[in-house]
């Protein structure tokens, strides 16, 4: 059992987590922030997708122990009430959303992406969401989402 | 209004909630109290069960129940009861579960299933389709004379035959007798597995007066809970069945899963919920699958490209369970011949046992199985006969005027798979397939495939739609319908929103689902959702319309005859000032000196399959088909002739989709589709070792498209109307993925003249071939 902090949309937490916990289900289960869901636990299909210190991680990777004293973007922060952010719009316009259960995932990933390049190409969008799968869509609406919300960007500067 | 609403690209409802995370899928619940249920899972193929020793996880601190199949005496199934909750006796597969464990967390529950010791004694297994149907195979259930079945299906006692579907058209030996040409192949494709991103969860309550309540992660909240209510000897009435959103379907979602399991293990700890989730390797092992298939085509064919003769066997590989599957079998075979008019037919459809995880459901259900072989086929006979395959296809296609395999006359009122044809060869410049722009050593090849399903179910499938107004002149649908994804919701928004001339967001279309409220549906499957719930929504639509317009004559001093619904109001045809509207008769009309006529507006509709009969079990002759959706894609490959390593370059599908309701989703539903044909096509398998145990159980081993896989896509969207469609719409959710496979092996035959028959279509194989041909 170890003490961390975590500051999770701004928010600061402190807890005691065992050694073996995951930060999804930390995340999940502990603080109640269940937009990151848990497709496969390995790793391997994006759905826990969370922002850690600036990178896109895939929570459940992560030890809780392992992000003391970072700063967590999950979806959750993502929107204040109906205010949602550019990219979140840019999913809906394109509709890039079908059943929803990898979108949060998506979203991060995208995030992620856009803040270090905020004009991406098609190939570096590929590259920056191969590790997100979505079995619904067939990615091209979540391609076109993240080229709109670029766009977007580009547009406010 | 209403010219506009009709094929627009509303927005697709929920659309706000899935994008911030804010909707709850039942992965995401608690439920006060509640435990998490784990299984222990055999690991063997074919085992009898000599002992369980549960003592051990009985004594662990935090288990509330423990469970093995003697404690359930009970058969599940969907069309054949075949299916135990925990394994009885016997273990069929490796991944069966055998016990399961309740506990106040899953780490407890997981240490208790550790602690659960089994002893087998091992069985004979069979592994291979063609080895199970074979007479002297080892038996995967002894007692298949003894199981209750829906009576369209025939169980054969002391075989592997699940069930059998005759289908005879013509005269096979007059038409093999009038054939230039004889030609004869096999056809293979594995298991495959839906990979939906929630995976199957189920959370359920036993609570006093033998009720439950149940949250499932399910295609078909009725279908949960008629199935649940016949297996465990409970009243429909006492069973509530809540489904919220689903993290996808695809078939593998309908019918009946865990949900038996956590009603039971509730029951044995005192009530409490109990809730199970599948990881991704239960997922793979224990959760049914895509089931395989094995084809033998042997057609015969006149010089001059007609088509005169098709014998064709099917055996499909369904696992150790066949629930779902006899009926996989049984739809697939009434389309077996694919979109041709073929005067000879002789079909054999088997659903057989063996000793592996079952299969299901997917989306197409049994047409991308059959049309690998059908669609391969027909470029194997073009090639013998030196015709281009666009013109064999063009010169056997369905058209009006023809007969079907079970008789069906195509008719005005059916899609036209000829203009499909056209469009995806002209969008891939289908003529034009030379590689002399190609570096030495590649090669271009271009491939076509048609496709048609009809929906599988059975002839008296019904739904139903309540539609009511809130007290501002908005109005709620309630159906029980499940959106977990294709958009229907939105489009039956649409439909809404043009029949009252009310703007489509003051439409609430009713998110959760829940037996206790809302009206009948049979499944949500077999893309018969817009089309049987567009239908109902419509007329409850014009009930609606009626009750409006009844109060409103009153006030306006007009008959009914007389008013039009326009603008959220009721109004005189003629003397269009003079209104009421929606608002005000919503709850009643009230005069200006407080009298009130009406009362709170409540409207219904339903629909059921109309004009539907059983196939005939001799000759499969009958009307099994509500509608169908014909298409076609066109593929342009680029490959090495060297290695066989190869690009997709483009794809072109089109479909008729009879009438668009919202354009945007039928391209999501189509793109959506196609990469999963496309997964299905060149990298998804599931592979087992030689004892039968599963080698690809996880997103490392068993690979699916991701974005950086896609080929270039152009949907294509025909549209020739549905006479008893909604609009004219017709269903194009499965559609899609069908047909993917063989177009790209059609490609590739183009291109380096290689024929591949065995799916999934990888460099590996090809470079097989290649090295055969050398």
């Amino acid at each position: 059992m170890k003490t961390i902090n975590l500051t999770v949309n701004g928010r600061n937490f402190e807890l005691d987590v065992q050694d073996n916990e995951i930060l999804l289900d930390t995340l999940r289960k502990r603080l109640d922030f269940t937009g990151a869901k848990e497709g496969c636990g390995e790793g391997e299909c994006g759905a826990c997708t969370i922002i850690m210190d600036g990178e896109a991680v895939t929570s459940c990777l992560i030890l809780s122990v392992e992000a003391d004293g970072s700063e967590l973007e999950t979806i959750e922060g993502q929107s204040i009430g109906d205010d949602i952010s550019d990219i979140q719009e840019a999913f809906i316009e394109e509709n890039a959303i079908q059943c929803g259960f990898c979108t949060p995932g998506m979203v991060m990933s995208a995030k992620a992406l856009l803040d270090k390049n905020p004009d991406p190409t098609y190939e570096e969008i590929d590259i920056a969401l191969s590790g997100n799968i979505c079995r619904c869509t067939g990615y091209y609406s979540i391609r076109d989402a993240v080229k709109r919300a670029a766009e977007k960007r580009g547009g406010n500067k | 209004m209403s010219d506009e609403m009709i094929g627009k690209s509303v927005k697709r409802i929920k659309a706000l909630e899935k994008v911030t995370g804010n909707a709850t899928f039942v992965h995401d619940m608690e439920v006060q109290g509640m435990l998490h249920a784990k299984m222990k899972l055999s690991p063997h193929a074919h085992a009898k069960i000599v002992n369980i020793d549960t003592s051990e996880a009985e004594k662990l601190p935090g288990v509330w129940s423990v469970l093995t199949g003697k404690d359930l005496p009970y058969k599940v199934g969907l069309y054949l009861v075949d299916k135990d909750i925990l394994a009885v006796n016997k273990v069929r597969y490796q991944g069966e579960p055998v016990a399961a464990v309740a506990a106040e967390t899953e780490e407890i529950a997981k240490e208790a299933i550790s602690l659960i010791d089994v002893e087998y004694e091992e069985l004979d297994y069979v592994l291979d389709v063609k080895e199970a149907a074979k007479e002297d195979a080892p038996l995967v259930h002894e007692d298949l004379d003894e199981l209750e079945s829906a009576p369209v299906f025939f169980p054969k006692a002391d075989t592997n035959i699940a069930h059998h579907t005759k289908i005879r058209k013509g005269d096979i030996d007059k038409g093999f007798e009038e054939a230039d040409y004889i030609i004869e192949n096999e056809f293979e494709l594995p298991m495959v597995d839906h990979t939906a991103m929630e995976t199957h969860t189920s959370i359920a309550q036993w609570k006093p007066g033998k009720k439950v309540q149940i949250w499932s992660s399910a295609q078909s909240p009725f279908a949960v809970r008629n199935l649940l209510a016949n297996g465990l000897h409970l009243n429909h009435e006492d069973i509530e069945v809540k489904v919220p959103y689903v993290g996808g379907g695809f078939g593998g979602k309908a019918g009946i899963h865990f949900e038996p399991l956590v009603t039971c293990l509730s029951r044995a700890s005192q009530g409490r919920p109990v809730k199970i989730v599948m990881s991704r390797m239960e997922e793979f092992n224990s959760v049914p699958v895509r089931q395989g298939l094995y084809s033998q085509l042997k057609t015969g064919v006149t010089k001059d490209g007609k088509i005169v003769a098709q014998e064709t066997e099917f055996l499909w590989d369904s696992g150790a369970n066949a629930d779902y599957g006899v009926n996989v079998t049984r739809a697939a075979a009434t389309a077996g011949a694919g979109p041709y008019e073929i005067d000879n037919v002789k079909l054999d459809s088997k659903t057989v046992y063996t000793n592996k995880i079952f299969g299901t459901a997917y989306r197409g259900f049994g047409h991308l199985e059959i049309l690998w072989a059908v669609e391969r086929q027909m470029d194997l006979v073009a090639e013998e006969l030196g015709i281009d395959p666009y013109e064999f296809r063009m010169k056997n296609a369905l058209r009006r005027g023809s007969v079907t395999i079970t008789g069906e006359h195509i008719g005005d009122s059916h899609g036209k798979v000829t203009e499909c044809l056209e469009a995806v060869a002209e969008e891939i410049d289908y003529e034009n397939r030379g590689s002399d722009d190609l570096p030495e050593g590649k090669k271009r090849g271009k491939g076509l495939a048609l496709l048609h399903k009809a929906p599988a179910m059975p002839t008296n499938t019904g739904t139903a739609a309540f539609l009511k107004f809130n007290e501002n002149g908005t109005v709620n649908l309630t159906l029980s319908l499940v959106d977990y994804g294709q958009g229907t919701y939105t489009a039956l928004a649409q439909i809404v929103s043009d029949q009252l001339d009310i703007p489509v967001d003051k439409v609430n279309v009713v998110w959760e689902q829940n037996t206790e409220t809302q009206p009948y549906d049979w499944q949500t499957v077999a893309s018969k959702g817009l089309f049987m719930s567009g239908n109902a929504t419509i007329k409850a639509c014009e009930d609606m319309a009626q009750q409006l317009k009844e109060v409103a004559a009153q006030p306006l001093r007009a008959s009914v005859e007389d008013l039009i619904i326009e603008d959220e109001k009721v109004k005189i045809r003629h003397h269009k000032d003079q209104y009421i509207t929606f608002k005000e008769l919503a709850m009643g009309y009230t005069y200006p000196n407080g009298n009130a006529i009406g009362g709170p507006l409540v409207a219904r509709g339903n629909y059921i399959a109309q004009g539907l009969s059983n196939i005939d079990p001799e000759t499969g002759q009958g009307h099994p088909a509500l509608d169908w959706t014909y298409g076609a894609h066109g593929i342009e490959v680029i490959v090495d002739e060297e290695t066989g390593e190869f690009e997709v370059v483009k794809i072109a599908s089109a479909f008729d989709a009879g009438k668009v309701i919202n354009e945007k989703n039928v391209i999501g539903q189509i793109q959506g589709g196609v990469i999963q044909g496309y997964g299905s096509a060149v990298m998804e398998h599931y592979q087992f070792s030689e004892d039968g145990r599963l080698l690809t159980n996880s997103f490392t081993d068993y690979k699916v498209p991701s974005i950086a896989d896609i080929p270039e896509l152009t949907p294509i969207i025909i549209e020739n109307a549905q006479e008893d469609g909604p609009y004219g719409a017709r269903g194009v959710a499965e559609h899609p993925m069908i047909s993917i496979p063989p177009a790209v092996a059609n490609a590739v035959q183009d291109a380096i003249g290689i024929r591949i028959k065995e799916m999934p279509v990888i460099p590996e194989k090809i470079f097989e071939l290649i090295e055969q041909e050398k």
